[in-house]
């Protein structure tokens, strides 16, 4: 089933296009990561995947239900039913400093979707033990390492119980110790099926754990395919440019 | 002696000021208090207005608070004790020279809680409101969980540089001839002919603000629990 339908997505800042034509299908239980270079638009457009931003033309449907035609937003309610099937990982993690742990987790699940307060707290306890932290359950944000946060952030998104997750450079403001931290949380997610679109500018993190790959340059999708054809060989002239500075 | 009688009498005369001074004390802490009241919620909405997206409301707001911040607060008083005479020919009570300096005290003190209220919202990252949007927050969730508490946490050296000053402008309310402690000192003073009132009240006035120092501090420990 496709979880995740993009169909000619394009967005501007003024008269900077960012986004030219973007289209992209995702499936559940699918892997999904973006690579390239910087100013490409990757992030735009997890931004707008996720309606932080607004496109400028193009569609947007989650599950078969469309959240976006034409450039045209369905209605609140649905726009928020829609809204609950992803979560988004932010590069700077983005906890709330004023609450603990646990509350970090805890109050979206309880106050937005209006679960019942035990039973999202156990699902907590049981997501922080999986992460590592259930010893960190009252710290703190300031009190946590950069990975450490970074994985209360994860489980803050999948306490949420979306369906699909975004990820958006999760290691980029980490030092390579606590990077491999973050990988093995999101290599253990992606053995658990759990659908998701990683931008990431670790290529050997993407070529093993990704099912598809796709190289943005320019504010277009120059090359997707198999892990194995985009990154081991690359057809695309820029995709090569990338990988070959990467490799440097 | 000689020496011992003059003390006493040195001494009855510092109490009798202390005494006479401590009466206007209690109209001090009256508008001190009710100042307070009114102006930190007053200014949360005055900043609501001043930031929102209806430009002729937030020009509005704007130009009150330059108005608010660009004259005397003596000035300020004057025009609330004496405006509804002058402007709408209303006549005036004795009580409402109290009102007069409660209102006017509020509405200047508003203003600059708005605009410290409007750098501490301004400083909360943009971050936070992008993962109150992630999560589903509504915008009420997002000030009330997210924004309010960082912004307090961020305001309090401001805010303690404001009440301070509240303390000594309390002073001001002389300006209408509403006897307040710095008032009596001043008709003591006048009467006895020494300077010894304004001394006394100097002394009620610094230690009043060492208390409101301790007491804002002790604010800022307890919204250490976070960075
Ligand atoms: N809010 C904005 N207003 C104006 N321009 C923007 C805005 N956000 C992004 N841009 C511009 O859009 C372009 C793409 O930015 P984007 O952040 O999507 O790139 P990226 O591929 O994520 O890069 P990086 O790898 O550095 O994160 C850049 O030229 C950037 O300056
Ligand atoms: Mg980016």
């Amino acid at each position: 089933m496709k979880l995740l339908e993009v169909k000619n997505v394009r967005k501007s800042f003024d008269d900077l296009e960012v986004l030219k034509d973007i289209s992209l299908d995702v499936s559940e239980g699918q892997v999904v990561s973006i690579l390239g270079p910087s100013g490409s638009g990757k992030s735009t457009f997890l931004r707008c995947l996720s309606m932080l931003e607004t496109v400028d033309g193009g569609s947007i449907s989650y599950c078969g239900k469309p959240a976006v035609t034409d450039a045209k937003y369905v209605g609140k309610a649905a726009l928020k039913e829609i809204k609950s099937y992803f979560s988004l990982v932010f590069q700077s993690f983005n906890l709330f400093p004023h609450y603990t742990v646990m509350k970090n987790i805890c109050d979206a699940p309880v106050h937005v979707m209006k679960r019942d307060k035990e039973e999202v707290r156990k699902d907590g306890e049981v997501l922080l033990k999986k992460m590592g932290l259930d010893s960190k359950a009252d710290h703190y944000p300031y009190q946590l390492s950069g990975g450490q946060q970074q994985r209360v952030a994860i489980a803050r998104a999948l306490n949420m119980k979306p369906k699909m997750l975004f990820f958006d450079e999760p290691t980029s403001a980490l030092d390579p110790e606590l990077t491999a931290e973050i990988l093995k949380v999101l290599k253990e997610l992606a053995e658990e099926k759990m659908t998701m679109v990683i931008v990431t500018h670790e290529i050997a993190f993407a070529r093993s754990i990704s099912d598809h790959v796709v190289f943005m340059d320019g504010g277009v999708i120059v090359e997707q395919g198999a892990p194995a054809d985009v990154i081991d060989n690359p057809s695309n002239d820029r995709t090569r440019a990338f990988l070959k500075k990467l490799e440097q | 002696m000689m020496i011992l009688a003059e003390n006493e009498g040195f001494f009855s005369q510092l109490m009798g000021i202390c005494q006479k001074l401590s009466e206007g004390f209690g109209a001090t802490l009256l508008i001190f208090f009710l100042t307070l009241l009114f102006a930190l919620p007053l200014g949360l909405v005055i900043a609501a207005g001043r930031m929102s997206k209806f430009k002729p409301l937030s020009t509005l707001v704007k130009l009150y608070i330059s108005i608010v911040r660009g004259t005397p607060l003596m000035l300020q008083l004057l025009v609330v004790m004496f405006g509804p005479f002058y402007l709408f020919g209303m006549k005036i009570s004795q009580d409402y020279r109290f009102y007069a300096v409660i209102i006017g005290f509020s509405l200047n003190y508003a203003a600059y809680f708005a605009e410290i209220y409007r750098s501490g919202i301004q400083a909360v990252p943009v971050g936070q409101y992008e993962a109150c949007e992630i999560l589903g927050y509504s915008r009420a969730q997002r000030f009330f969980k997210v924004v309010f508490p960082q912004m307090v946490k961020n305001i309090i050296p401001s805010v303690t540089n404001e009440v301070i000053t509240l303390v000594k402008d309390t002073s001001l309310a002389f300006a209408i001839a509403y006897t307040e402690m710095f008032t009596v000192a001043k008709q003591v003073a006048a009467a006895q002919a020494t300077i010894m009132p304004l001394f006394v009240a100097g002394l009620f006035y610094y230690v009043f603000n060492f208390v409101v120092a301790f007491v804002m501090e002790l604010l800022e420990k307890k919204m250490n629990y976070f960075r």
